[in-house]
């Protein structure tokens, strides 16, 4: 590793959306400054700030820890076993990403409200109501289901690199299976765990559309029934800035976890793969747990949206879908993905290659728009774009600013872990064989990061195209999206309007993922017909599978 | 790699065909391209002038489309002046032109909610209105200093399960739900900005200690919170609970997509301050260089094919004189209006205060 040597051009663009994607920050910090010092810290110390601080961070936590607990045995059944329709499964559990929480949440609640949908099919073995989901559990509960995928791709990523002949080891050694996972298999996961896990606490701290359908007071909801009722920032912004200060701890935490992560020296090109353990009888086990988790995380909320479509289509109400909305939504999300992904590539390359001060303040300010509610990014862009950038206010440009803003680390993390593995021996070599530093970038650096680069652009473009907050306040005046429609029905009760535009925005945000992701399961099978890799395949680095490198 | 892309592409495009093929089709396919520059601003041009030119009223509307959408159209029809509309939500809307100052491209402003109505007149970020629209509306359903006008009405009612409840079950004042016999059986959405503009006329009538007592007795109950009246509507249908405060509109939303549906609307049989009808209404943004426009469209609002769109498509209660409510929603005249000044409940820092300090949020 060449640490320290950093190209400076890599540290002034790195700089610059480092600066960019602080700027919400910013303006929190002035418009908390506005009402002075003394009263911010009067309103950050007060009884239920602190309450509030306790309880998000306690959901986050159980979100984080349920994500993972669920993520890391999928990842190995999927991966390591012998499960029957590997493929299918590896597909249908990264799917519920592409649930708006919004729309999911809702799902749950009249499926499984006290008297819910569930609850009337249980109606004849006589029970009267389901226990109360609202409230910590269901907030918990939904925002696990719809952001575990958080962890789930990293790990299996992870999972498939690792070198069997480490485990193998441990097993000759005399540990049993079990032993080995946490000895030797888990310790390796780690720091795709918390990769994965970093996103999924972050989330948890932001999103607004579970905890406020479920009725759980976290930071975002009192957010925003602070701020409707005062059209004030500036109690908001004490408290948008405590959930800086949060993501901080969680930032340093995670840090700390990452540990040292050279995966270019962990193992050769040419890794072998595992034989697929046999699950035998612990199959129908497995089975059966997939399939649950398929059922309430995927099955469930799309037979209620399905519910409400065929409803609407009985009532002869309005489908309210059209061409030009799908158009407008994969337009204003595409750019937005292509964006990020590009803004992505210098903080990323800087906190690879990098190391000190200026990598790490600019990894940390990149991570500062994801972890605030969309709504208190999406003002700050406001003040900033009508009076900085004001041609570019209320342009589709802006809004593509304001998803980089807010999705950056979804790419920063994709590019970084692909980078992770590009030795930078290779980069050395084409310039010794006369490559010039911007041949070398073309030829060598661009093709083995480039996995990453889609994977990244993937898992923006998703994200972008369930993002509501930013989308409705910075637009082009008339822009409408399938989420700013699925918004304007259900804001008003209008539920079967909603159906058709929601359930094209979900399978739409799912498609590039959905391939993504089948993609490298073909590529698996195929490798596990040939063990050998090529020669060729190995040295020009295509034996890193794109999947490995989602976040 | 590429081939991946082609079939992706492939997809999206087949989905896209899809769509066009069961949405009903818009036609007008030239509104998104010309909100969305193609070309990179500053290029060679000002986008802005591109996408708004000078005769386009842009409206910044809290109302959804789904609400308001074929009314603002009709108006367009009507009187050929092109509208651009920015649809949010009530208090964002608000938020937004208060945060983009005086480069803020809003002509009109047209929220749901009196309070937001009365912020933006309070920053003095609303037009004065001319005297002849105002007086359409009955006093106390407009801003007092003339900036904004109410365009529909949205009576405060108790929703409640007809399979549980009769309406000589319910009392005669909201101010009664404190009983303990209606303990777990209420919903209520503390955090919706219609029952918290009801709480700061509650603060208005029976003063502070009243409105506390109030909302202290019916904590006492452990009344069902929700996020919003939808929920509670269907709450209060589903008997999860079997009464609940809402706006009176959403029951006959939910009629229209199911007659069977078992709730019904109850109204205070005597001027209560639980019966408080808010509105939702319009004014001008002071940055306004299209004042004439937006006059227009203010007028239109509460002309007689808009206030007949109100009856019929919103089950609004009409504001205007001679236009009369939908099936099962009284008039203006058959409710007894509390008499309240929306323009004096803009207080609702204070009312969050109390909500906070009693524990409801």
């Amino acid at each position: 590793m060449r640490r320290g040597r950093v190209p400076s051009l890599i540290t002034i663009l790195g700089l610059l959306v480092g600066a960019a994607a602080a700027l919400p920050l910013a303006y929190l910090v002035v418009r908390a400054t506005e009402i002075g010092w003394s009263r911010s810290f009067e309103i950050a110390t007060s009884e239920r700030a602190v309450r509030l601080l306790v309880d998000t961070s306690v959901l986050a936590l159980a979100v984080t820890a349920m994500s993972v607990a669920i993520a890391v045995p999928l990842a190995w059944l999927t991966v390591r076993t012998d499960l029957p329709g590997r493929r299918v499964w590896v597909v249908l559990t990264t799917l519920p990403l592409a649930i708006p929480t919004y729309v999911g949440g809702y799902t749950f609640v009249s499926a499984l409200g006290p008297k819910g949908l569930v609850q009337g099919w249980l109606e004849p073995l006589g029970v009267e109501r389901l226990p109360e989901i609202y409230g910590f559990r269901g907030a918990w509960l939904v925002l696990t289901l719809f952001s575990y995928p958080y962890v789930l791709l990293p790990v299996r990523a992870a999972m498939r690199r690792l070198d069997p002949s480490i485990e193998e080891a441990s097993r000759t050694l005399g540990r049993g299976r079990l032993a080995t996972f946490v000895r030797v298999v888990l310790p390796q996961l780690r720091p795709s765990i918390a990769a994965g896990a970093l996103l999924v606490a972050l989330y948890a701290l932001s999103d607004f559309g579970a905890v406020s359908l479920l009725r759980f007071d976290s930071f975002t909801r009192v957010i925003f029934v602070q701020y409707r009722a005062s059209f004030d920032l500036s109690i908001v912004s004490v408290y948008g800035l405590m959930l800086v200060a949060l993501t901080i701890v969680v930032l340093v935490f995670e840090q700390r976890t990452r540990g040292r992560e050279e995966f270019h020296r962990l193992h050769g090109s040419g890794a072998r793969r595992a034989a697929a353990v046999q699950l035998s009888s612990w199959r129908w086990v497995a089975l059966a747990a997939c399939t649950l988790l398929v059922l309430v995380a995927l099955v469930l909320p799309m037979s209620i949206i399905g519910y409400w479509l065929v409803r609407g289509i009985r009532a002869e109400e309005p489908l309210r879908l059209t061409t030009d909305l799908v158009l407008a939504s994969v337009k204003a999300s595409g750019l937005g993905a292509l964006v990020t992904a590009v803004a992505a590539w210098p903080v990323a390359a800087l906190s690879v290659r990098g190391s000190g001060f200026v990598p790490r303040l600019v990894e940390r300010l990149s991570w500062s728009g994801y972890a605030l509610p969309g709504v208190v990014v999406a003002l700050s862009l406001v003040f900033f774009g009508i009076r900085v950038v004001t041609p570019l206010y209320q342009t589709m440009w802006m809004l593509v600013f304001a998803y980089a803003v807010l999705f950056l680390p979804q790419a920063v993390g994709a590019i970084r872990s692909s980078m992770l593995q590009v030795t930078p021996s290779l980069e050395e070599a084409s310039r010794l064989l006369g490559a010039g530093p911007f041949a070398t970038f073309r030829r060598v650096t661009l093709p083995l990061v480039r996995p990453g680069v889609m994977a990244g652009a993937a898992l923006v473009f998703l994200t972008c195209m369930k993002e509501l907050p930013a989308t409705l306040l910075l637009a082009p005046t008339g822009y409408s999206t399938l989420a700013t429609q699925v918004y304007n029905a259900t804001v008003e009760g209008f539920f079967a309007r909603a159906a058709a535009p929601a359930l094209a925005l979900i399978v739409l945000s799912a498609l590039p993922m959905a391939l993504l992701v089948l993609r490298e399961t073909e590529r698996q099978d195929v490798d596990t017909e040939e063990p050998e890799p090529t020669q060729a395949e190995s040295s020009a680095g295509a034996a890193v599978p794109l999947d490995q490198t989602v976040i | 790699m590429v081939r991946r892309w082609k079939l992706l592409a492939a997809m999206l495009a087949m989905f896209a065909l899809i769509a066009a093929g069961c949405g009903d089709d818009s036609g007008d396919s030239d509104d998104n391209d010309d909100a969305a520059p193609t070309t990179l601003p500053g290029a060679d041009d000002d986008p802005a002038d591109d996408e708004i030119p000078d005769e386009t009223l842009v409206v910044y509307s809290g109302r959804s489309e789904e609400l308001v959408g074929p009314l603002l159209e009709q108006f367009t029809a009507d009187t050929g002046i092109a509208v651009e509309v920015r649809y949010g939500d009530t208090a964002q809307m608000a938020s937004l032109i208060l945060t983009e100052g005086d480069n803020s491209p809003a002509d009109v402003y047209y929220g749901q909610d009196a309070g937001a109505l009365g912020a933006l007149s309070n920053a003095g970020r609303l037009a004065e209105l001319d005297q002849g629209i105002l007086d359409l509306v009955p006093e106390g359903l407009r801003s007092p200093d003339g900036t904004w006008v109410g365009t529909s009405g949205r009576a405060r009612v108790v929703v409640y399960n007809t399979e549980a409840l009769t309406e000589a079950d319910l009392p005669a004042s909201i101010l009664d739900f404190t009983d303990p016999k209606w303990s777990g059986r209420m919903g209520w959405a503390p955090t919706n900005g219609s029952f918290q503009a009801f709480v700061t006329a509650l603060r208005l009538v029976e003063g502070e200690d009243g409105a506390r007592a109030w909302l202290e007795g019916i904590m006492a109950n452990d009344p069902v919170t929700y996020d919003n009246n939808i929920a509670i509507v269907e709450a209060v249908a589903a008997g999860e609970v079997e009464v609940g405060f809402v706006n009176h509109y959403y029951l006959q939303r939910f009629l229209a997509e199911d007659p069977d549906f078992t709730a019904a609307n109850y109204f205070f049989p005597s001027d209560d301050p639980g019966g408080l009808v808010n509105v939702a209404g319009a004014g001008i943004v002071d940055t306004s260089d299209d004042a004439e426009l937006a006059t227009n469209l203010i007028e239109y609002l509460l002309s007689y094919e808009a206030q007949m769109y109100f009856s019929g498509e919103t089950f609004e209660i009409p504001l205007v004189a001679d236009v009369d409510p939908a099936e099962g929603v009284p008039s203006l005249a058959d409710i007894n209006v509390p008499d309240i000044d929306l323009g004096a409940i803009d207080d609702l820092e204070g009312t969050l205060a109390l909500l906070t300090d009693v524990g409801a949020l």
